[in-house]
């Protein structure tokens, strides 16, 4: 087996053009557990944790966020808050905090596990993956990245670079079911972004479907209740109704499966719970201006 | 002076496997790939300058159990599960079985070998025996690594916050509550 | 009770104090060296080809390819074991290898040594098994009364526990009846099963093993290997937990094999998944419950038929169901009783020993029913147990006599009249159910309050000639006295050792005790199981004292030309000189019957051991999720010999049971364990076990050791039980199974 060890991402691409079969690893929280099972056996091993291009994030110029591929979930956490509140509060949830030391946003995309804890929030606050080549840089909305059950739009002689998150104009939630207290895979999870610059609102879905998904009609039938009401101007708490109805749409956006860790049945309606209260958290912040309930 | 015999096999067997492939600083290999396949990788472990030729799939645990004789450091899961493998790497800590031992080229790894001052035990080792810490004790030292980098942190003011930061170490004896004592007494000395 | 001997009072960190552990040092540095830590130069690596299959015939295996790969030293099958291929606890009814037909989703098929691990993991994959697959017996109840294949000779019953004690069609006015399970629990000990076996000149073999009881492995090993016990000598590895599954083999037939067909020391350690599949498990059990009370809350009668699932084969499963079966009533006076309790063979995993052993799964649903008759009668759930608590003086269902304190209503008084933990304040998601995975600020959160109360037999049961052995040393060395002692008892994390210093310093009134490894060169220690190992080795290390100071004695009449009734360590010094005393004894505690094989009547256990526990939850009822805030524990232990070590047990016993509550479960379908891994065999973490305040009894027993009672199991019978009520006052749902799944909670009918 290959150990590639590039310093800079221009070497980094061209080893994987050279080897399109190399497995890229940054914190290697996702990829070692094949390799120590045996389940993967790679003929290549591209390690990105010396490509100091990928450990940066940096503000853009729309006010958003250019996250490099290879920043811990430690680093979202702790320098990250406030920027990027959905994000920071789904990395909290990684793992174990030793995990969360190693393990990197790349990393979960380029795992894309319909588990994986970014992606719902990466979906509602519509994110795009930054993927380069040697062939060029291409941006693709997270909303078209994934494509099965862990499979997605990369192409093999490209690596996942960056991902661009928009400035965080509203409330961001995230929530996530799991049968522990801590250190827990999710059984299902919701990411909610509101977005009054435009009047919209994005969800995600995680553990409930072949991909992380998002739930359009949910959002289609949220935005409209709150420009119908005006209520983004004159922002009034949402009625119960309207609230449920969310949370019903969003069970239904869902494709869970039974498995070891929770039925489907169980999966949707803890969605819909989900849905319901990160709504009424989201709601509640942007009606009192008031700061992320991240406890 | 009480003493517990039943401990060092290696000692009884006398037959202690060496460093076995522990190359010279001055090789001049690191970062090289050898024309087997393997990898040349020099680190600091616990202060001293060490060089491992490896096949790449090598994890740093098993490179600290089975090439160092650093058997300190437990393998209860392989999949970061369980935390008893926990060491530092470059001052944070980190899974040592998700830790590819060919990504930590120029690194400093600690392990709970590293944590006494010689015959001087580190104040959360000695609050652990204090506290009754363990019983089997196989957790032990990932427990200790992982509080160790809290405390630093200073991630360990309250007993919310030691919950939320040890929750990446089981302890199946369930030894919590003397884990938690020992980490706020630990926590007051290390200051 | 038995008073302590007359002891020199200076000693200090003898019975009743809390000295440190001696392997404390060496476990908080790294330096213990468990059985997964051993290293020989020479040393090649096994590995266990298992079946993946329940249930299938074994048409043929082709070694061939396995046996090219270079770096193999041995590639191993049934036709290699020298000795019967056949071992077990209780029945020899389980292959070394399998022959002709795997029983579960496993079991070891061939063996393999290479120089390298992956290298036998590599040739085990080239091994060819050639399976017919078949049906898999997966369900308990039907492998009794079905009409299904005979898993074994003799049918699918291990064994069939009846008791039948007063009015057997007692009819009474209000009657409860309910139907329970019990999922499969892991015992999850965080060491893996390991181990090195060293071939040795004389033909034999030396084994460095982490287990729980060294002589019945060793027997085992020597019916299998065909070699008389001298030949195959044991010595304990460091244990990293046990709980009860290193009860049975795991790699010491094959790790000995091995070594003795390569000529060359074997190292074997499991791997997490690998280790799910390596040991026995807790029975998953179904339960019918019966209980009929007067109006003011007297139980008149109790009907119960358990179903406990063995698995393939028998482990320890006739004494998990004799366990079921006599405590299966709970610690409540009632005259009239019918119970019948089976163990099974299916084609599941095999189960066995498990903290707890039978009284836990029984315990779930009498402490269950318990609370429906509280539900039914409109009675206080303390208060209809406290009305029909055992006390000392009581008659079990067996007939027998509690002949020392069994404090039931005081026990449960005690956690009931704690103060209750602080209500919920300001949000932090690290109190919430759900903990920072976001998922409530309090909405849907209502709290619950549960109590329950449990009974355990300590030490091994039904006629067993249960002792231990101890070897004790006293010499001058330094100028000191020091005692060295010796036994084959198993310390497996539960601070043993310790014990045995304690007492051997009390007993002699001397500081300095060696403890020897425990090893197979002196005699037989017992099982560390059923929380037997300070009462028995205890109970042999004090007799050993005893007959080291008589002959100290002896020898101080013709130093001193009189008797003196104590020594003091510089007396003992001007005593002994340059002589040794060694002492040797076998310690028996008194003697228990076999249970009459129609009525279940007899005097089956030598001591019981009471504990209650209250929890205090929040629960999310909406989406299932559960946060413990409170675990309290009153337990009666009879004498602590060491009270933080005591806690300590009560603590561990207790998460065991909130683990099986709301969490841990081996799914296993169609007899295929489906989640073999601690991502998803969830244990509790730090975050998930609350605050646990502990009350300790000591009211001697005056038949054990100084009064003691054994610790270890007591609180992990009450505990899942209490979890649960605890859930169900706040849902209001029935709850009949463990462990209580999110689904449970959110989408079941209420009842």
């Amino acid at each position: 087996m290959d150990f590639l060890r590039p310093t800079s991402l221009a070497d980094a691409l061209s080893a994987k053009a050279d080897q399109p079969e190399a497995v890229p690893i940054a914190g290697g929280t996702d990829v070692m557990v094949e390799l120590n099972f045996d389940h993967r056996r790679p003929s290549a091993l591209l390690d990105l944790t010396r490509v100091p291009e990928l450990a940066t994030w940096e503000p853009t110029a729309d006010g958003g966020t250019r996250l490099g591929a290879g920043v811990p979930y430690t680093r979202i956490i702790t320098e990250l808050g406030a920027r990027l509140p959905g994000l920071a509060m789904a990395a909290r949830t990684v793992g174990s905090p030793q995990i969360r030391n190693r393990g990197t946003v790349g990393g979960n995309l380029g795992a894309a596990s319909p588990a994986g804890d970014t992606h719902p929030v990466l979906l509602a606050v519509d994110a795009a993956v930054e993927l380069r080549s040697v062939r060029g840089t291409r941006v693709v909305p997270v909303r078209e990245f994934y494509t099965g059950v862990k499979r997605s739009v990369l192409a093999s002689d490209e690596l996942i670079t960056a991902v661009l998150l928009p400035r965080a104009g509203g409330p961001q939630q995230f929530s996530k079911v799991g049968t522990r207290n801590a250190m827990v895979i999710a059984v299902c999870s919701f990411g909610l972004a509101l977005h009054p610059g435009d009047g919209t609102v994005g969800t995600g879905i995680g553990s409930a479907g072949p991909t992380p998904l998002r739930a359009t009609e949910a959002e289609w039938f949220l935005t409209g209740e709150l420009a119908d009401g005006d209520l983004w101007e004159s922002p009034k708490p949402l009625t119960d109704s309207v609230r449920r109805r969310f949370g019903e749409l969003v069970a239904e956006a869902a494709a869970p499966i039974d498995d070891v860790r929770g039925s489907a049945a169980y999966r949707r309606h803890a969605l819909s719970v989900l849905a319901r209260r990160t709504l009424g958290w989201a709601w509640q912040d942007y009606r009192t201006g008031g700061d992320q309930r991240c406890a | 002076m009480t003493q517990y015999e039943g401990i060092t096999r290696r000692g009884m067997l006398g037959l202690v496997g060496a460093a076995a492939a522990t190359v010279p600083l001055d090789s001049g290999a690191a970062g090289a790939q050898a024309a087997s396949g393997e990898v040349t990788v020099r680190m600091t472990v616990n202060g001293s300058a060490t060089s491992l030729t490896v096949d790449p799939r090598v994890t740093l645990l098993d490179a600290l159990r089975e090439r160092l004789q650093l058997t300190g450091t437990k393998k209860g899961c392989d999949r970061g599960q369980c935390g008893a493998c926990t060491v530092h790497v470059d001052g944070r800590r980190v899974v040592s079985c998700l830790t590819l031992l060919a990504t930590l080229d120029g690194a400093s790894v600690t392990t709970i070998e590293g944590l006494a001052d010689g015959d001087r035990l580190h104040p959360l080792q000695q609050a652990f025996i204090e506290h009754d810490g363990f019983q089997c004790g196989f957790c032990t030292p990932g427990q200790i690594m992982s509080a160790a980098a809290v405390i630093a942190e200073g991630g360990a003011r309250t007993d919310a916050e030691i919950r939320e930061q040890m929750s990446g170490n089981i302890c199946r004896c369930s030894a919590y509550p003397g884990i938690l004592a020992a980490i706020r007494q630990a926590r007051t000395e290390m200051r | 009770m038995t008073k302590p001997a007359e002891v020199t009072r200076s000693t200090t960190g003898g019975i009743g104090e809390s000295p440190l552990r001696p392997d404390g040092a060496l476990k908080v540095r790294g330096e213990f060296a468990y059985s997964s830590d051993l290293w020989h130069e020479d040393m090649v690596w096994g590995v266990t080809l298992r079946s993946p299959h329940p249930h299938a015939r074994i048409r043929s295996v082709d070694l061939t390819e396995a046996l090219r790969v270079p770096g193999v030293h041995a590639v191993l099958t049934h036709q290699d074991v020298p000795g019967t291929n056949r071992y077990g606890l209780e029945h020899a009814d389980q292959p070394v290898l399998a022959v002709d037909l795997v029983r579960y989703h496993g079991e070891p098929v061939a063996l393999v040594a290479a120089d390298h691990p992956e290298t036998a993991r590599r040739a085990m994959k080239r091994i060819k098994v050639d399976y017919e697959v078949l049906t898999p017996v997966s369900d308990a109840e039907h492998a009794v009364h079905g009409d299904g294949p005979r898993l074994h000779r003799d049918g699918n019953v291990v064994r069939h526990v009846p008791i039948r004690r007063g009015d057997q069609n007692a009819t009474a006015p209000v009657v409860v009846h309910g139907v329970y399970e019990v999922g499969m629990q892991d015992q999850a000990f965080l060491g893996p099963e390991s181990g090195l076996a060293v071939p040795a000149e004389d033909g034999g073999v030396d084994l460095f093993v982490a287990t729980q009881w060294l002589h019945v492995d060793q027997r085992q090993i020597c019916y299998a290997l065909g070699l008389p016990a001298d030949k195959v000598r044991l010595t304990l590895a460091g244990v990293g937990g046990a709980f009860g599954g290193r009860e049975d083999l795991s790699i010491q037939v094959h790790a000995c094999l091995l070594a003795r067909h390569t000529g060359k020391p074997v190292k074997m350690v499991y791997n997490r998944e690998e280790s799910f599949y390596g040991h026995v498990h807790r029975h998953p059990a179904k339960l019918y419950y019966e209980h009929g009370a007067t109006e003011d809350g007297r139980l008149v009668y109790v009907r119960s038929r358990i179903y406990l699932d063995g698995g393939a084969y028998a482990s320890s499963t006739p004494a998990v169901v004799a366990n079921a079966a006599t405590l299966g009533f709970g610690p409540y006076n009632v005259d009239n009783v019918t119970m019948d309790c089976w163990g099974v063979y299916t084609n599941n995993p095999p189960c066995g020993a498990m903290r707890g052993f039978g009284a836990v799964q029984a315990g779930f649903a009498y402490e269950s029913q318990m609370d429906k008759l509280a539900a039914a009668l409109g009675m206080d759930p303390v208060e209809v147990r406290v009305r029909n608590a055992m006390s000392e003086g009581s008659t079990m269902p067996t007939g027998q006599v509690l002949d020392s304190a069994a404090p039931v209503a005081e026990l449960l008084r005690l956690v009931r009249d704690r103060p209750m933990p602080a209500e919920r304040g300001e949000l932090d998601l690290r109190a919430m159910p759900g903990g920072v995975s976001n998922t409530t600020h309090g909405e849907g959160v209502v709290r619950g309050v549960g109590y329950a109360v449990g009974v355990k037999n300590i030490c091994f049961s039904e006629g067993f000639d249960d002792y231990s052995t101890a070897r004790l040393r006293l010499e001058v060395l330094g100028g000191e006295p020091a005692a060295t002692i010796h036994t084959a008892a198993a310390e497996v994390g539960q601070g043993l050792v310790t014990i045995e210093q304690q007492i051997v310093r009390t007993e002699l009134g001397i500081q300095q005790v060696t403890v020897h490894p425990a090893d197979t060169t002196v005699g037989n220690g017992g099982s560390t199981s059923a929380s037997r190992q300070t009462y028995v080795t205890g109970g042999a290390v004090k007799a050993a004292c005893e007959a080291v100071r008589e002959k100290l004695l002896k020898l101080a009449v013709t130093r001193f030309g009189e008797p003196r009734a104590n020594l003091t360590p510089a007396e003992i010094v001007s005593v002994l000189g340059t002589e040794v005393i060694e002492e040797t004894v076998e310690w028996r505690h008194r003697p228990t019957t076999a249970l009459d094989p129609e009525t279940g009547q007899g005097f089956a256990h030598v001591q019981y051991g009471f504990a209650a526990h209250r929890a205090v939850v929040d629960v999310d009822v909406e989406l299932g999720l559960v946060k413990v805030v409170e675990l309290a524990c009153a337990q009666d232990v009879g004498k602590a010999l060491n009270p933080q070590a005591v806690v300590g047990q009560i603590h561990g016993g207790s998460v065991q049971g909130l683990g099986l509550a709301v969490m841990e479960e081996i799914q296993v379908t169609e007899g295929k364990v489906r989640n073999p891994s601690f991502t998803d065999y969830l244990i509790p973490t730090i975050l998930d076990t609350p605050p646990m305040p502990v009350d300790v009894l000591e009211l001697a027993d005056p038949h054990a050791p100084y009064g003691l009672r054994g610790v270890g199991e007591p609180p992990t019978i009450s505990s899942t039980p209490a979890v649960v009520a605890a859930i169900r006052a706040a849902t209001g749902l029935a709850l009949t199974r463990v462990p209580v799944r999110p689904e449970h909670l959110t989408l079941e009918e209420p009842r």
